[in-house]
């Protein structure tokens, strides 16, 4: 059964006709054409496909768009203002966060929920914050490292 | 050259994709949808071990929405394998499934759920066959045969290699010591799943995209398999979501998505699932080990004998060549005058083992380092100092006639050993300590269960493979460099991004010189219709390979406007030099020309600017049957010492530092180098401590993310790398290898750290909380307080190729290798 | 990608509408929540309902309220919101810290603590892909016959997989139940059933509606939780451990295991010998020893189950040594590992 949804991805409006069953991770991708969010079990045991739903993160894997609708969808494309990055994409890449890239995505929306709600977390904080997501490249190292970058820059922005 | 000398080299750039991956916009496999698009699922087998009598796919074929349905029959009828001497795959089985997960058929259609719809319809009628599911078992079983080839029933390879007279160096040594361990196999768990996407077009021609570490490969393999002239397929490389080595083998997948396409007319996708790409696997084989050493009262080694048997599952894959590694890299990190190494891959049903980062080697790097340990102890040695001592010299060769060139594997020892304050925290932890009461704190009672211990391990890994996987004169590597008279450059290379950089390393050295900045060059990697050949993403050979070329590519690029430009100036091209973008004299900078115009001169002068460059390795291999496996250019060193607690109660394991130093040869770009380190420390924690690839009554005990245990976060501890730089001379820059080398000495690193805090040993990897609690049961038992293997399969190794050992003697010549000039 | 098989989506606005709704489809419909633990279920076709109720828009669900000195927690309430909310960080560190060791932080945010305690028993010859069940030959709980963890065995032996579960259990907890025609309020023991299939004891139309918390007046309360990494792993022991405290005197005392059986089990025997005594470290000794007795896990989780056993003693010396303030064990919130 197809049903029409209208959900706000990035502060678009974007309509579409779905069957019931597509979670969220399937419409963004296949019938919205916003492939930046991944997978990578489908399940909800790796975080890769996290999105923010209210500026909170959760597996679009394991979320159905009919549950989003009416509420405030942000993927890793609408994670910058315009042209102008966010501080964390701007440190990940600075600081070579992102190896294959593919956990990129769920990593960087996870860390700026974090970094919105809680502005300069300790390294434990950030480490809690991100232990949903798996990266398989990093160590998370650099991961760690350029979430405090980018706290430490918006900081000084805010001050 | 010193550092001073670069402009780009040694800086710690932004990789030249890092933009697009944090916004998202960088294209995997499965980010391709193409008009018209099918998709198609693959029905695999259900049986570990079964003959197929036969495949029923009329009620899939009568599924609405199903374009297509394959079974075997309906491909040419010829076996793959990445390995020539192991052609022993088909796309999808036709007579024999060999583990569960063996593709039978597959459907294309117009969805996913349609494909797999019919997937489940198709009705496979199967012979069961006994199910042989670890070394002891097939070898037990030679009238059950996996495969009807190979060194002996279910036998892959048998191989023996000696060099010198080890028999006699043993009996001469104060200490000998025989051990035995068991390294469990586990897998890479990408965060990609693998994914193809193909194109059979109208013209004739076929396109496939695919998620692979070799799209070399993949193209040749495709040419076979779909009988097709390889001159009208092209494969293409997508940025790879995490390799690690399971995306190095050609994949059914592959075919079947170009099969299909050709016959819908459409093309086709598959993309596996999580489970599926447990049962691609290639991952770390299972490798049973009998190590027997001798030693001097000194702790300088006598003679080594090592045997090996590696549990293979279900196909050959790069099995041969994981054998040989299980063996030859060994004694290029120490001193061993005589060495003897006998190996067997044995066929399992379970899924293929092959390339998982280290191929091969951080099995027997566990056990000697484990045994190094040991053998330290029993002499009253610091392990840490028997190891500085030992140490390999440069510019020589190994008993089995392995080159090694620089090494840095000393001053790695020394910086571990200062940055982790290993010899206060050696005499401070540990079981000796606490018994004096060492390790508690003053006043605190009772005393915390969680008991610290500190660990040292050393490896060595080389930096490419010295010999092709088919036999060859061609470059290994291959680089078309193209200037723009935009002043822009354009860099053509099959090499293949799967996440280290390769793609920036290209835009470095490029940059680097033609005295540009990595933002003017433009690379096109990986694509087999455009781009000169790279073996592919694999045995840590494309920095230097691909770097190499790629030098002297720019290099004559450099030399060509270095002459037109020489005439405009009115000076010797030998004066010139290219930096900031600009090539002039240096003493008269002034009248330097933009590189845009210095482009357009040269064209005027030698018309279109397009240089190629190519690399094969120096030929080095030993000069007896098996001697082309081990040699590589060049080999890097590391050092790691590690700092944990072991809880005593519960037997868990909480690591606080880890700490590696790695002989880099030079770092091209720091930041990129250390974050490889990064990722393989993770990987050795991974593996020493929980990942394994398990298997229970014929089945994969755990396809999952969620069961297959990949540390988080909070697993991994704070890691501390040091790159240590010996500019070897058959590096670019003198860079050599850095992304697989560090995982190595971390797993046993890690087990000589848990023996330091609680006296025990645990031989065996991952090393579990049970198998330490077991121990310390055995421990308070009064008896050997350890856990690991208890038997040795009954198995008779091939009669050794004894060869004089070459340990010792000068190094070939360095620095001489085909296409120099 | 693995996907979800179609079925219908009701969103009912009400309590009333949702448990009318499960009454007239009866067996083809279940309920979901956060969806965390059914979706996955689903796409690995453990479960197939034709008509999934989702109880995200009723907001009477919703919510944590202070009633009759207690607290009542909705049991649409998410998992992030239990364990950051101030009062039962304050009253009941031990469901904080419970609701805060469940899988994954974005999990957490979707989970909903109704959800945890009405989890699915886990068995890891269960929860795996339909192609997986079959190429083993599938078990009773799904699709099949026999146990494979006991052949022979009559009865599932799936896990029960809760962290919050026993937590509740130890903290006297009472949940209020809604059916279609009648309401009840029955304390969280009389939930669960000892049946890795059948494991709740609630009919069909019945939602979990509340979660009642009585006053902690005195109440002191410690989880622990052992699993292979500090997160999205399930429980493969749980212990839960809540003792009132009369100055240095035991007067009430709750020990409840997780994931060492098909329901959360009491080590009732253990809990008794605590009452009336101070916590001493040789009274936690005998209890452990006690409370260790009717964790009898088998081998269907991670880890082996000998090791879980052993776990059980262990664990549970240090939750009580964590709320018996000699703790040596770490704090209360603290993964063991």
């Amino acid at each position: 059964m197809k049903v029409r949804i209208a959900l706000t991805v990035n502060d678009e409006l974007h309509e579409a006709l779905v069957p019931v069953h597509k979670t969220l991770l399937e419409v963004l991708r296949e019938d919205l054409g916003l492939i930046g969010t991944k997978h990578g079990c489908e399940l909800g045991e790796c975080g890769t496909c996290t999105v923010l739903v209210d500026g909170k993160p959760v597996l679009s894997c394991l979320a159905l768009p009919l549950e989003a609708e009416g509420r405030r969808i942000t993927t890793i494309e609408g994670l910058a203002e315009g042209a102008r990055l966010h501080p964390l994409q701007q440190a990940f890449a600075e600081l070579g966060a992102a190896q294959c890239g593919y956990c990129t995505p769920g990593i960087l929306l996870t860390a700026a929920a974090l970094l919105s709600e809680r502005p300069g977390p300790t390294r434990q904080e950030v480490k809690e914050a991100l232990a949903g997501n798996l990266c398989r490249c990093t160590g998370y190292t650099k991961i760690l490292d350029a979430v405090e970058l980018a706290a430490l820059r918006m900081e000084r922005i805010r001050t | 050259m010193t550092k001073n000398d670069f402009a780009v080299v040694g800086q710690p750039l932004p990789k030249v994709d890092a933009w697009a991956k944090v916004v998202g916009e960088t294209r995997y496999a499965d980010d391709f949808f193409l008009p018209r698009m099918a998709y198609a699922k693959l029905l695999r087998s259900s049986h570990a071990h079964a003959r197929i009598r036969a495949i029923d796919t009329a009620r899939a074929r009568a599924v609405p929405g199903v374009y297509a349905v394959v079974t075997g029959a309906d491909l040419p009828p010829v076996k793959f394998g990445i390995l020539p001497v192991s052609q022993d795959e088909e796309a999808l089985c036709t007579d024999k499934v060999r583990m569960v997960g063996d593709p039978i058929a597959a459907v294309a259609a117009v969805d996913e759920e349609t494909a797999e719809q019919a997937c489940r319809l198709i009705d496979v009628t199967y012979e069961a066959q006994p199910a042989l599911m670890s070394i002891f078992d097939s070898l037990a079983h030679p009238e059950v045969r996996i495969h009807e080839y190979g060194d002996g029933p279910n036998v892959h390879k048998n191989v023996a290699l000696q060099f010198g007279d080890v028999d006699g160096a043993l009996a001469g040594a104060d200490l000998v010591r025989e051990d035995v361990f068991f390294f469990e196999g586990n897998t890479h768990l990408p965060m990609e799943q693998h994914a193809a996407v193909a194109q059979w077009a109208s013209d004739g021609k076929l396109t496939l995209w695919s998620s692979t570490q070799t799209p070399h490969y993949v193209h040749r393999v495709l040419a076979k398999a779909l009988d097709t002239p390889a001159a009208h397929i092209r494969v293409i490389a997508t940025p790879v979501g995490g390799g690690f080595g399971g995306k190095t083998d050609p994949f059914s997948h592959e075919i079947v998505a170009c099969q299909l396409s050709k016959l819908t007319g459409r093309p086709v996708k598959i993309a596996l699932t999580r489970e599926e790409v447990f049962y691609t696997h290639r991952g770390r084989h299972p490798v049973l080990m009998w190590i027997k050493t001798g030693f001097t009262r000194r702790g300088d080694i006598t003679g080594c004998h090592l045997r090996t048997w590696l549990d293979g599952g279900a196909y050959g894959s790069y099995g041969v060549a994981s054998t040989f590694y299980t063996g030859v890299i060994n004694p290029v990190t120490y001193k061993i005058p005589v060495y003897k190494f006998e190996g067997a891959r044995i066929f399992t049903n379970k899924p293929p083992c092959g390339p998982k980062r280290g191929h091969g080697t951080p099995q027997p790097r566990f056990a000697l380092e484990c045994q190094l340990d040991k053998a330290a102890e029993q002499l009253g040695l610091d392990p840490a100092d028997l190891r500085r001592r030992i140490v390999a010299e440069p510019f020589t060769k190994t008993a089995n006639h392995l080159t090694v060139t620089t090494i840095g594997l000393g001053e790695c020892i020394d910086k571990v050993v200062e940055a982790s304050d290993w010899r206060a925290k050696r005499s401070r932890y540990g079981v000796t300590a606490a018994a004096q009461g060492g390790s508690r704190e003053e006043g605190s009672e009772p005393p915390s269960p969680k008991r610290p211990g500190i660990g040292i391990a050393c490896s060595a890994y080389m930096t490419g493979a010295g010999t092709a996987i088919y036999w060859n004169d061609m470059p290994h590597s291959g680089v078309i460099v193209r200037a723009d008279r935009s002043g822009g450059v354009a860099i053509l290379c099959g090499a293949t991004d799967i996440g280290q950089g390769s793609d920036s390393v290209l835009a470095y050295l490029t940059a680097e010189v033609l005295g540009l900045e990595p933002v003017d060059v433009q690379v096109f990697p990986a694509d087999t219709s455009l781009t000169p050949v790279d073996l592919g993403s694999y045995s840590s050979r494309v920095t230097l390979m691909c770097g190499m070329a790629t030098i002297q590519a720019a290099g004559r690029l450099r030399d060509a406007i270095f002459k037109a430009v020489a005439r405009k100036l009115e000076v010797d091209p030998a004066a010139l030099v290219a930096r900031e973008r600009k090539i002039g004299v240096s003493a008269d900078w002034d009248k330097a020309v933009s590189f845009a115009r210095a482009v357009e001169l040269g064209e005027a002068m030698h018309g279109v600017l397009a240089f190629p460059g190519s690399y094969a390795p120096p030929k080095r291999a030993g000069k007896y049957k098996g001697g082309g496996v081990g040699p590589s250019p060049c080999y890097s060193y590391s050092a790691c010492v590690v700092e944990l607690t072991v809880d005593e109660e519960t037997g868990v394991v909480d690591l606080r530092d880890v700490w590696v130093a790695h002989d880099v040869g030079r770092a091209l770009n720091p930041l990129l180098a250390e974050g490889q380190v990064e990722g393989s420390i993770y990987m050795g924690i991974g593996e020493a401590l929980m990942e394994e690839q398990v298997f229970r009554k014929g089945l994969h005990k755990q396809p999952s993310m969620l069961e297959y245990k990949s540390p988080t976060t909070l697993e991994t501890p704070e890691i501390h790398t040091i790159l240590v730089e010996t500019d070897d001379p058959e590096g670019p820059f003198g860079a050599k290898e850095v992304g697989q080398g560090p995982l190595l000495p971390v797993i046993p690193a890690i087990a000589n750290a848990i023996h330091h805090a609680l006296g025990i040993r645990i031989d065996e990897v991952p090393i579990t909380p049970d198998k330490i609690l077991k121990a310390l049961e055995l421990k308070r038992r009064g008896k050997p307080a350890r856990v690991g293997p208890e038997r040795l399969p009954l198995f008779t190794f091939k009669k050794p190729v004894v060869v004089e050992s070459a340990f010792g003697q000068p190094a070939d010549t360095i620095g001489v290798r085909p296409f120099q000039s | 990608m693995i996907r979800l098989p179609s079925f219908t989506y009701l969103a009912p606005r009400t309590l009333a509408e949702a448990a009318r709704s499960m009454a007239e489809h009866g067996r083809e419909a279940m309920l979901v929540a956060g969806g965390t633990d059914l979706y996955p279920n689903m796409k690995r076709r453990q479960f197939e309902p034709k008509v999934v109720v989702g109880l995200r828009g009723i907001r009477e669900l919703r919510g944590v309220r202070s009633e009759n000195g207690g607290w009542t927690i909705g049991s649409g309430t998410t998992l992030s919101e239990v364990s950051s909310h101030a009062a039962i960080t304050r009253d009941f560190p031990a469901l904080a810290t419970a609701a805060g060791l469940v899988s994954s932080p974005q999990l957490r945010n979707m989970g909903t603590i109704g959800g945890n305690v009405c989890v699915d028993t886990r068995c890891n010859y269960y929860n795996q892909s339909y192609e997986w069940r079959k190429a083993i030959g599938f078990c009773m709980k799904r699709d099949g016959d026999i146990c494979l963890v006991a052949p022979g065995s009559s009865r599932c032996w799936a896990v029960s997989s809760s962290d919050t579960a026993p937590v509740l259990w130890a903290l006297g907890a009472r949940l209020r139940l809604v059916g279609a025609a009648s309401e009840r309020t029955v304390p969280i023991a009389a939930l669960y059933r000892d049946d890795g299939i059948e494991y709740l004891a609630k009919q069909q139309d019945e939602i979990v509606a509340d979660i009642l918390l009585p006053p902690a007046d005195g109440w002191r309360s410690a989880y622990l939780k052992l699993r292979r990494r500090g997160s999205f792993d399930f429980p493969v022991l749980g212990v839960a451990v809540a003792a009132r405290m009369d100055g240095q005197l035991v007067r009430e005392a709750r020990i409840v295991l997780g994931a060492v059986a098909s329901l959360p089990r009491p080590a009732e025997r253990a809990a008794a010998e605590l009452v009336g005594r101070r916590i001493t470290r040789e009274l936690v000794a005998r209890v452990a020893d006690l409370a260790a007795g009717p964790s009898k896990p088998l081998d269907n989780t991670d880890f082996t189950h000998p090791y879980r056993k052993r776990m059980t003693r262990v664990f549970v010396a240090r939750a009580l040594a964590a709320i018996g303030e000699f703790g040596d064990g770490g704090p209360p919130s603290e993964e063991v590992a």
